[in-house]
């Protein structure tokens, strides 16, 4: 043992004594969060195996014999899967085209409206559906848009129109869907907007105003491009989620009558896993689905960042 | 900027810093387009309230007048009968009572759990801050799915098990952000004076930052509390027991008729039943807490959506 050692241990093992020692408390605090992600967020991905396995309820996951690829190409030749990957795109392509303008163009109507305490009582209004959970959201629109005894048909049949199959007409639920994720969201998706616009420096309005600009130019010169960051991140961010779908929405509003436009792959992993026990298969889906989505979200993400605005996080 | 502003003002009013603001506003006068953005926001107002109105109006209409399709936008043979129905019902009163309980349960437990994450993650020289770091960011791109979760539930013996309800997400890495920024704003000099005072970790926390703070844990709260309340996919995946069905699942099946609601007959018996006024009443029933916490909610989530986007 040479002499010189000793000192230098103990010095190094003092400087860590002293600093545990001020912070144990903090890394003690840690272990239940830590504890957390490794548990619900991490043990999980391993379960992902089952997509390469033939499930065994009798076995577990360990225990299950491997079957390679067999489920993604049963998957990849299954009729359901395509129809609930096209159903995904189409109706994310649809909220996308129709939803990501209207509140931009909310927040601009909420931006010129001059009145203040009725501009606080329109965002009031118009944010509130945005706390009311799908489930709500469907009972509202089952009442209100049924074939005969909702006040929308009422209303058109006392009219002289025809009552309209709002949601079982294939095309026409589409519409519904999208039309009721535009009502729920519209006016929360607006704040980020009023947000950028409250941002703006209130001198280029003055010397456009000096430049005799009307109403419409000051919008179109200054407020428009005082969001265009903005705007061109949340719509790349927008993009890259065009893969990934909820499932409170179309599975509350699916019936039997339109599956063929309204299962997507949420709703199909969890009619053919879970409840038709095919978890391998599923489980498949759900990977080639979660690979997919990654990739789109950390590509749109890196665009953001390079917008010169930040990303995500 | 200011002198920019008093520049264009016309000189007709005394001008002080402070009368700016009143001075803009009367300049303004609300021409014609002006009324049209009124007239497109009332419309758009409409648009949101007739159909709670109907809705309301359905709930306390009688079911005679239902099934003519007479109620519109007011109550026709005005009755309580669908609240007193619903409200009586002992599976539907069990679900309600049930998701109270599970949503003040599940709120406390995420805060609790929230602030163990978001404060030690605010001290700058803490080592292995970074991976800590990574290892969270990490699991809001990645999740593992919707099968492998529950195979993962069902490994750990939590289906039916109302524990299931809350553990798995009570802890949001978004809410955990918005602490830690609004952590990171508390000056570090209040810290280091505590420290020199001898004190450790756990009773800056509870002292200083918590205090501090207590305006956007309300908000993380009422956050917390909502998407409970409106949790419904988990309950529908993991939970089979009636025993332990929240709100919103009982709601989805008396939607689509898959439940009903025990309704007493004159002969004193009770029968199930299923009626739109009954399926109104129940969603009022869903919506209405969310309604009462709302003026609260509106109050912090502007705030807490600014303090979200603040750039790490």
């Amino acid at each position: 043992m040479s002499v010189q050692k000793l000192p230098m241990n103990r010095m190094i093992s003092e400087k860590t004594t002293k600093y545990f020692m001020r912070t144990w408390q903090l890394y003690g605090m840690l272990l239940l969060p830590i504890a957390f992600f490794i548990i619900f967020r991490y043990l999980p991905m391993t379960n992902i195996v089952m997509a390469f396995k033939n499930y065994n309820m009798f076995k577990g996951v360990w225990e299950s014999e491997w079957a390679g690829f067999v489920w993604f190409n049963k998957a990849f030749t299954s009729k359901d899967f395509w129809n609930a990957f096209r159903n995904t795109l189409v109706l994310n392509a649809l909220d996308l085209v129709i939803g990501f303008p209207m509140p931009i163009l909310m927040a601009l109507l909420l931006n010129e409206l001059i009145f203040r305490r009725f501009k606080r009582v329109t965002q009031t209004i118009a944010y509130l559906p945005h706390f009311l959970s799908w489930i709500i959201i469907t009972g509202i629109a089952f009442q209100i848009l049924a074939p005969r005894s909702g006040i929308v048909n009422i209303a058109l049949t006392r009219m002289g129109f025809d009552a309209i199959e709002f949601l079982s007409d294939p095309k026409l639920w589409i519409m519904t869907y999208v039309m009721l994720g535009l009502w729920k969201e519209v006016g929360w998706n607006a704040i980020i907007y009023l947000a950028a616009i409250t941002g703006i420096n209130p001198e280029l309005y003055e010397s456009a105003e000096i430049d005799g600009a009307g109403r419409f130019r000051k919008i179109w010169h200054v407020t428009l491009p005082g969001i265009r960051n903005t705007i061109v991140v949340l719509l790349i961010l927008s993009v890259g989620r065009i893969v990934g779908i909820e499932f409170d929405r179309p599975f509350t509003l699916q019936n039997t009558a339109v599956m063929e436009v309204a299962d997507v792959i949420s709703t199909y992993v969890y009619r053919v896993g879970i409840k038709g026990l095919q978890f391998s298969l599923t489980a498949a889906v759900g990977l080639f689905q979660s690979v997919i989505n990654v990739i789109f979200l950390l590509i749109a993400n890196e665009l953001a960042k390079r917008t010169g605005e930040h990303g995500i996080w | 900027m200011v002198n920019n502003t008093i520049k264009q003002i016309p000189v007709d009013v005394n001008i002080n810093p402070e009368n700016i603001l009143k001075v803009k506003r009367k300049r303004k006068k609300a021409g014609l387009v002006d009324w049209l953005i009124v007239a497109v926001c009332v419309v758009l107002i409409l648009i949101y309230i007739l159909p709670f109105m109907n809705i309301i109006a359905r709930s306390l209409s009688s079911p005679n007048a239902l099934v003519n399709n007479k109620v519109l936008l007011w109550p026709v043979d005005l009755t309580f009968d669908s609240y007193v129905f619903v409200f009586s019902d002992a599976n539907f009163n069990r679900s309600l009572y049930f998701t109270a309980v599970l949503t003040v349960i599940c709120t406390i437990v995420s805060l609790f759990m929230t602030t163990l994450c978001a404060f030690p993650l605010t001290f700058k020289n803490l080592k292995g801050k970074n991976i800590i770091n990574i290892f969270i960011i990490i699991t809001m791109y990645f999740n593992a799915g919707t099968i492998p979760n529950y195979l993962l539930m069902k490994q750990l013996n939590l289906l039916d098990n109302p524990l299931v309800l809350i553990l798995p997400n009570c802890l949001s890495v978004f809410n955990m952000i918005i602490l830690r920024s609004f952590f990171w704003n508390i000056p570090d000099s209040l810290r280091e004076s505590a420290e020199l005072d001898g004190a450790g970790p756990m009773t800056i926390l509870l002292r200083i930052y918590i205090p501090l703070s207590s305006s956007v844990i309300a908000t993380l709260a009422l956050f917390y509390a909502v998407g409970r309340w409106n949790g419904f996919s988990d309950a529908l995946m993991y939970i089979t027991n009636t025993k332990y069905q929240p709100i919103q699942l009982k709601l989805y099946q008396i939607i689509n008729n898959r439940s009903s609601i025990e309704v007493a007959t004159q002969e004193g018996f009770s029968s199930p039943a299923i009626s739109e006024g009954l399926k109104a009443a129940s969603v009022m029933f869903a919506t209405v807490p969310i309604l009462v916490v709302y003026p609260w909610l509106q109050r912090y989530f502007i705030s807490g959506i600014t303090i979200g986007a603040i750039k790490e």
